[in-house]
């Protein structure tokens, strides 16, 4: 009997250690009944996006906390996008300023997430916008 | 295109080593999707290549490290390598946290390399049920090695025997005492036991348990004795790499044994018996129970069985009755 899963890949690129949001977004989705990859730490835009590919993910959910996003989350958009997999859904969070936003969402974010960010509304707005692919 | 050309362009592609409609199949698989099944009866007269490896053993043993460790060796030798990484679904959410990929993302990028993580979605016996058609399809793109890593094991699940030719069973130090080496189940499917951190307490009583459990083992019934490796310190590169040198020195040494034996043709047998009787089940069992749901019978036998106006033979009986058309 079918029964489709929404599969979500938490990942952070970067030179960024900092992973407790990261982890603890993981294990929220977990517990949203989501089947959740954890790449870890340190991962390139071309690890992230290979894992991604291979996973089969629906959504990836970048988190960075140094400052490199404006570079990193973009480029992961971009590879996804070079290897015609770009209905892969991409949302960013960690230490964002306000005024990269609108730079990040022209880039290709769906969303971005800062702290104050609920956790019930991260998983609400990933059960909204993303569908398990056909 | 035809839904069948289709299939065939899907079949020619993962032949071809395409990730995304590989990935994208063993979803399918996974989500039971009634299309999958399709495709691998296209992807399976081309399968049957691969050298399959399980990994199995409580959490925590080093069993991702492990794997990440082999696809190392196995790359040096110019060896395409396909892993299939399980971890638990939660019995109360559905969801689960697939954390194996973490050990092994050196890899990501090496088109060598293929890592996809399963969830059990509530299969006992240690894997997903979607493991034997997915490792179907990355035998289909070619890979040389396929490595399954089961989720951390206790006693009982040994599933792993029925998908793999050459099974590693790892274990650490300060498990138990010396009756849990002669205990039935997970101890006596190894092909090759792992003792990891064995820079710890108590590793020289399990290695010593172990060859007395193997002592005592009527080994003549395939004639092969499980070596026993010791792996000490992953943070030591001398020393890990040669105990990874050994390690798969006996992985091939195991796999050459069973193809000059008639050992590989009885591993095959049992893998292709556990294959149909699944899908046969998938086929015959599984239409008509859900029929039974949907009609509310399945509901109202329930009821007969609590007020003893029937007993579950009787019921099954009926069913078969009316389902099949010859029952003995």
């Amino acid at each position: 009997m079918e029964d489709k899963k929404i599969r979500v890949m938490v990942a952070k690129p970067g030179l960024d250690g900092h992973d407790r949001g990261a982890r603890v977004l993981a294990r929220c989705f977990r517990d949203a009944g989501f089947e959740v990859i954890y790449t870890g730490c340190h991962q390139t835009p071309e690890q992230i996006v290979a894992a991604a590919i291979q996973e089969d993910v629906d959504l990836v959910g970048l988190s960075c906390l140094s400052g490199a996003h404006r570079y990193l989350f973009p480029r992961v958009v971009e590879l996804l996008k070079q290897h015609g997999a770009d209905d892969i859904t991409v949302i960013g969070g960690g230490i964002i300023p306000d005024q990269d936003f609108q730079m990040l969402y022209d880039a290709g974010l769906k969303a971005i997430f800062t702290p104050g960010a609920s956790l019930d509304s991260i998983v609400e707005w990933v059960k909204t916008n993303v569908k398990p692919m056909p | 295109m035809t839904p069948k050309q289709e299939d065939i362009e899907k079949a020619k592609r993962i032949r071809k080593g395409d990730v995304r409609t590989a990935s994208r199949l063993i979803r399918n698989i996974e989500d039971q999707i009634p299309e999958a099944k399709t495709t691998i009866k296209h992807i399976f007269p081309h399968t049957g290549k691969a050298h399959i490896i399980g990994i199995t053993g409580p959490p925590g043993a080093g069993k991702s490290t492990l794997a990440d460790a082999l696809i190392g060796s196995f790359r040096e030798k110019n060896k395409t390598v396909g892993v299939l990484a399980v971890d638990p679904t939660s019995p109360f959410t559905g969801g689960a946290l697939l954390g194996d990929r973490i050990r092994m993302q050196r890899h990501a990028e090496d088109h060598g390399v293929f890592v996809r993580s399963l969830a059990t979605r509530g299969a006992l016996g240690g894997l997903s049920k979607a493991v034997g058609d997915a490792v179907h399809v990355l035998d289909a793109m070619g890979k040389d090695i396929i490595i399954i890593e089961t989720v951390g094991t206790g006693q009982q699940e040994v599933e792993i025997i029925n998908h793999s030719h050459t099974v590693i069973v790892v274990l650490v130090p300060g498990m138990g005492d010396e009756i849990q080496a002669i205990k039935a189940g997970i101890m006596e499917i190894a092909d090759i036991f792992v003792i990891n951190k064995a820079d710890r307490d108590g590793s020289r009583q399990l290695y010593a348990e172990l060859m007395a459990m193997l002592d005592m083992a009527n080994i003549s019934s395939d004639g092969w004795r499980p070596p026993i490796i010791r792996i000490e310190n992953v943070f030591e590169p001398i020393s890990f790499q040669k105990k990874l040198e050994e390690l798969s020195g006996k992985i091939e040494g195991h796999f050459q044994y069973l193809m000059d034996s008639q050992l590989l043709g009885d591993r095959l047998r049992r893998k292709s018996m556990m294959e149909i009787n699944e899908a046969l089940r998938a086929s015959i069992l599984e239409p008509v129970l859900k029929e039974l749901a949907e009609n509310g019978e399945l509901e109202m036998m329930a009821e007969k069985l609590i007020q003893k106006k029937s007993d579950p033979y009787s019921l099954a009986e009926e069913i078969a009755g009316r389902y099949l058309k010859n029952v003995p």
